[in-house]
């Protein structure tokens, strides 16, 4: 195929990839938009095989075991382990960004000289060292929201220090790969830094907490694109710069709005340690007291209601509790209820993950809204369930100006009539801060698991 | 400790102080519980369901009062004709007392009580806070005597409240009038307004205009420049006398229109308003009927007579005392919950042994007898107490405040700035610096980000897990470059580093679109 022809398929490509995002704004389009991406993938791949000269058969033997792995993983996966799934295909594209970058740099495909081969070396180190660091922290990622390693931040001393002198070693380091004439001493430079920015990928997830993970996981999809954009320039291929600059700039998105729905600053999540340092101000006071609630009370409150807002939080997607959940919504909507959802931004461990399990149990999407679509509805409704969520609910950050979360736009769940409270005990949230919440008048603790409370409620209401 | 339930026996209440459920929960306070033989009867409930939720029964009255450590009642101790006794010298010395007791009105069965040292709580001057909500007697009773103004009215009222066209001719909808829109009052506006009427209502505090909205009645407003009516505690205050002279026009004008007038127009402290004069009863429709939720205290009508029903000029007026307790069983429900949140306050260690907590405002506010002393009226709230700032934490001043905003803006401005600048170079030093073909790519990298930036902001919040995972599956397009490796691999290392690449970026495209697709699926309406 002439080169012409192979542009020319590579600008369709890029259309269907915008396509494809564009597709996704409404729910209506949403599933056009993901055929596009797949058009886009397939004309992009067959317009690459069809100017190759060689190695057709070792390409085609590893797309189609890729696509074999690929797919059945997609298929088991549950929808509760969505954010690991997309985390552990992340340290994929990372990967293959470093590989890619190796392969480059050992056998160019283009011959370049002077400047422009110079431009090609920062190209080629700077891919390897945005994949590797996406590469190791989507792995710790992964292992973090699955559970394998401990959710916690993990705060060394002098954890700046040491992230700032990585940065700098690795730049020395580049500046003398720059140098360098001698394809050994540059491969051994390249390794050299591929291993540090892999420790400093692992050491900046691993500093920062199981509920910053949306925005970790967002960022890290922002990085997957830089990475592929860098190794576009190296092989001067528009489709990748585009795709990578597009993906880049969605994720970069996605981690501006998780932070602001978090009143805090990118910088501040992404050098981690969130919640350990900060003393918690509104210390309890000793004469406040919860007021605990039954199954029976609940479910009475439940069928008198008019209006129930439920409020999950990643409690729900623990316990499992989105079938337990939407059942509840179905028996009391066939009542008569007015059942909403009332979906916090960072809510869960990826951005609309809670969408995406209330879909995934059959909640109609339309009575799912956003924080700021509900927020005023809360003092006309009669009765609040919270369901595992705890710092999204919590008055103090718009009470207490000396809270840690001071400023955090929240639920508002305490203007309703009645707030119920599923919570297995009095712990606090992630953030470490105490929840006023718990001891207003007209907030009720039910405690125990979510999905046992969830399923108790179901029978009561159908009894 | 023993919490004794006696009979009431004022003349016709049937209410009780405890109810089978609400027992119960006052032996898990760590109490025991003797209540007397047919104390429930008259509120429907009986001997056996008390017996079988752990209380004891007492035999006869007199017993049951020597027996009680702690007595919870509903109306206030009184001569026992039966016994020839006071109740309050029927108590143990230095016992526990709930029930009404008006304090204001009953100086000397304070001194009586203060005597015999028996602690007394009157739940009747409760303080209007919203902790104490949940202990709130006198709203919960209102609500019942709202609903059932209501009914009683429909009963002696000779047509349907809603408005009906049947075969046999047309019948118009009653037309109500609500004087008050306390919890009585919005409490009869739903009644009223469910059974299909017409509601109108009038208060003299403008703040309750919404409320009054919200039940489905409409606000009337005087024609009188503003003046709100709101006093202290969310209780009306008196007014002046134009604002009454033009208020009682309005009401002239409202009863020659209406059906049905429902007062509940109180003042605290002050013998009940007269707002329904015996002219305006005479203009209103024969037929039409009054009630008058504030007969106990005089009423709001000229006519009313307290308790009873009278008829004057072809109207029916209801001046019945005792709405709640004609509807014992759920006023009893109420006000043993009520009883049982007081009693909770009062048992912190859940031990049955009450703590007098003279430090608690509500408590304080409840407590009318403490022990030998008369501890009626409680001192005047101190005006409200800022909230003391959080322990460690120091507030900082306005201005402070005001010059750390400041600072901050000028920081990010400057941050701004200086990302300019440096914006501005970089750009300069690429354009002066790069070659040709680096700056074509170069314009391909920065208009494709502005699109993606332009895309994705229109992405709906709830799809961002599936936007996340196509992106993903997307970026597996480093897949492509990926192939030009593998294709022109001389060398085995790149070939093997190019294929496991192929192969990673593979499982990348396929897991992402299929799991995109998977998840889109399951959003429906």
């Amino acid at each position: 195929m002439s080169t012409g022809l192979v542009s020319v398929a590579y600008v369709v490509a890029s259309i269907c990839f915008i396509l494809s995002l564009g597709g996704l704004s409404h729910q209506e389009s949403a599933r056009r938009g993901n055929l596009y991406g797949v058009a886009g993938i397939i004309i992009a791949v067959g317009a690459t095989l069809a100017s190759v000269d060689g190695g057709i058969s070792a390409i085609v033997i590893a797309v189609l075991l890729g696509v074999g792995i690929g797919i059945p993983i997609a298929n088991k996966v549950e929808m509760t382990q969505m954010p690991q799934l997309v985390a552990l295909l992340h340290s994929f594209v990372g990967l293959a960004a470093v590989l890619v970058g190796f392969s480059g740099y050992i056998e160019p495909l283009i011959a370049t000289s002077g400047t422009e081969h110079t431009i090609k070396l920062v190209e080629i180190y700077v891919g390897i060292f945005i994949g590797a660091i996406t590469f190791t922290g989507s792995l710790v990622a992964c292992g973090k929201l699955d559970g394998r390693i401990d959710s916690k931040a993990l705060t060394l001393p002098g954890r700046h220090l040491m992230n700032l002198a990585a940065i700098i070693v690795c730049v020395f380091l580049g500046a003398w790969f720059l140098g360098t004439e001698s394809m050994a001493l540059g491969i051994g430079a390249l390794i050299l830094m591929t291993i540090i920015a892999s420790v400093l990928g692992i050491h900046l997830i691993m500093a920062i907490g199981g509920a910053d993970m949306p925005v970790v996981v967002s960022m890290l999809n922002s990085y997957s694109g830089w990475a592929a954009a860098s190794i576009g320039f190296m092989l001067g291929n528009d489709l990748l710069i585009v795709v990578g600059a597009l993906v880049g700039s969605s994720g970069a998105i996605l981690s501006y709005i998780m932070c602001k729905a978090m009143n805090r600053s990118f910088i501040s999540v992404i050098l981690g340690g969130f919640g350990q340092t900060s003393s918690s101000s509104a210390a309890s006071n000793g004469d406040q007291t919860v007021h605990e609630s039954s199954v029976d009370d609940v479910c009475e409150e439940l069928r008198n209601a008019q209006s129930v807002i439920i409020v999950p939080g990643y409690g729900m997607a623990v316990a499992q509790a989105q079938n337990g959940v939407s059942e509840m919504t179905k028996l009391l909507r066939d009542r008569g209820v007015n059942v909403r959802f009332g979906i916090h931004p960072v809510a869960g461990r990826l951005p609309g993950h809670m969408n995406v399990l209330l879909a995934e149990a059959h909640v109609p999407y339309d009575i799912v809204l956003e924080m700021d679509e509900i927020n005023d509805d809360f003092p006309d409704t009669d009765v609040v369930l919270v369901i595992g969520a705890n710092d999204t609910v919590n008055p103090a950050a718009a009470e207490d100006p000396g809270s840690p979360i001071a400023g955090m736009p929240v639920l508002e769940v305490w203007k309703a009539h009645q707030v119920v409270i599923l919570k297995r005990g009095m712990a606090t949230g992630y953030s470490g801060v105490e929840n006023p919440l718990f001891f207003k008048d007209n907030a009720r603790m039910l405690f125990g698991d979510a999905k046992d409370s969830i399923d108790k409620l179901v029978s009561g209401l159908r009894g | 400790m023993k919490i004794g339930i006696p009979k009431e026996i004022f003349k016709d209440e049937r209410r009780v102080a405890a109810t089978p459920p609400s027992v119960h929960k006052l032996i898990g306070l760590g109490y025991d519980v003797i209540v007397e033989g047919g104390a429930g009867e008259a509120a429907n409930y009986s001997d056996a369901a008390y017996e079988k939720v752990g209380a004891a029964i007492a035999a006869d009255t007199t017993m049951l009062w020597k027996e009680s450590d702690f007595i919870l009642k509903v109306r206030s101790p009184m001569e026992n004709p039966a016994l020839g006794k006071h109740e309050a010298d029927l108590m143990k010395e230095g016992a526990f007392l709930v029930s009404y007791l008006w304090p204001a009105q009953n100086p000397e069965l304070l001194e009586k009580l203060a005597a015999r040292k028996i602690t007394s709580f009157a739940i009747d001057s409760l303080p209007r806070i919203s902790r104490a909500q949940k202990m709130d007697a006198l709203s919960a009773m209102a609500n019942i005597a709202g609903y059932r103004a209501v009914i009683e009215a429909a009963n002696h009222f000779g047509r349907f409240f809603t408005g009906q066209v049947t075969a046999a001719g047309k019948v118009p909808p009653a037309k109500i009038m609500v004087i008050g829109a306390g919890v009585a009052g919005l409490a009869a506006i739903g009644a009223a307004n469910s059974m299909g009427a017409i509601v109108r209502a009038f208060d003299t505090r403008l703040e309750v205009k919404e409320q009054v909205e919200s039940m489905g009645a409409e606000f009337l407003v005087l024609d009188f420049e503003n003046e709100d009516g709101s006093g202290s505690g969310g209780y009306a205050k008196q007014m002046s006398d134009e604002f009454i002279k033009a208020e009682m026009a309005l009401f002239a004008e409202q009863a020659e229109e209406v059906d049905i007038i429902i007062t509940t127009a109180l003042i605290p402290g002050k013998p009940a308003p007269k707002l329904i004069t015996a002219d305006m009863v005479k203009s209103m429709k024969p037929g039409s009927v009054i009630v008058d939720l504030a007969s106990e205290r005089g009423g709001n009508c000229e006519l009313t007579e307290p308790g009873k029903v009278a008829h004057h000029h072809g109207v029916t007026l209801i001046g019945y005392t005792d709405l709640p307790s004609r509807m014992a069983k759920v006023a009893s429900d109420l006000y043993a919950t009520n009883l049982v949140h007081l009693l909770t306050e009062l048992t912190p260690e859940k031990d049955g042994q009450p703590v007098v907590n003279m430090e608690d405002e509500v408590i304080r506010g409840l407590t009318v007898v403490h022990e030998d002393d008369i501890t009626w009226p409680p001192p005047k709230p101190e005006s409200p107490v800022s909230p003391k700032p959080a322990p460690g934490t120091e507030e900082p001043s306005a201005e402070a405040k005001a010059a750390a905003k400041k600072k901050a803006d000028r920081r990010s401005q400057i941050g701004k700035g200086v990302l300019f600048v440096v914006t501005a170079l970089a750009l300069y030093g690429v354009g002066a610096h790069a070659p040709e073909s680096f700056l074509q790519h170069f314009t391909v990298f920065v208009l494709a980000c502005f699109i993606g930036w332009q895309v994705i902001w229109n992405v709906t919040p709830s799809l961002h897990t599936p936007l996340m995972s196509v992106t993903n599956a997307i970026s597996g397009i480093i897949v492509i470059g990926a192939i030009l490796h593998l294709a022109q691999a001389e060398n085995i290392a790149v070939g093997i580093m190019a294929f496991v690449a192929v192969l990673i970026a593979s499982i990348n495209v396929g897991g992402g679109f299929r799991v995109t697709h998977r998840m889109l699926k399951m959003f429906r309406k």
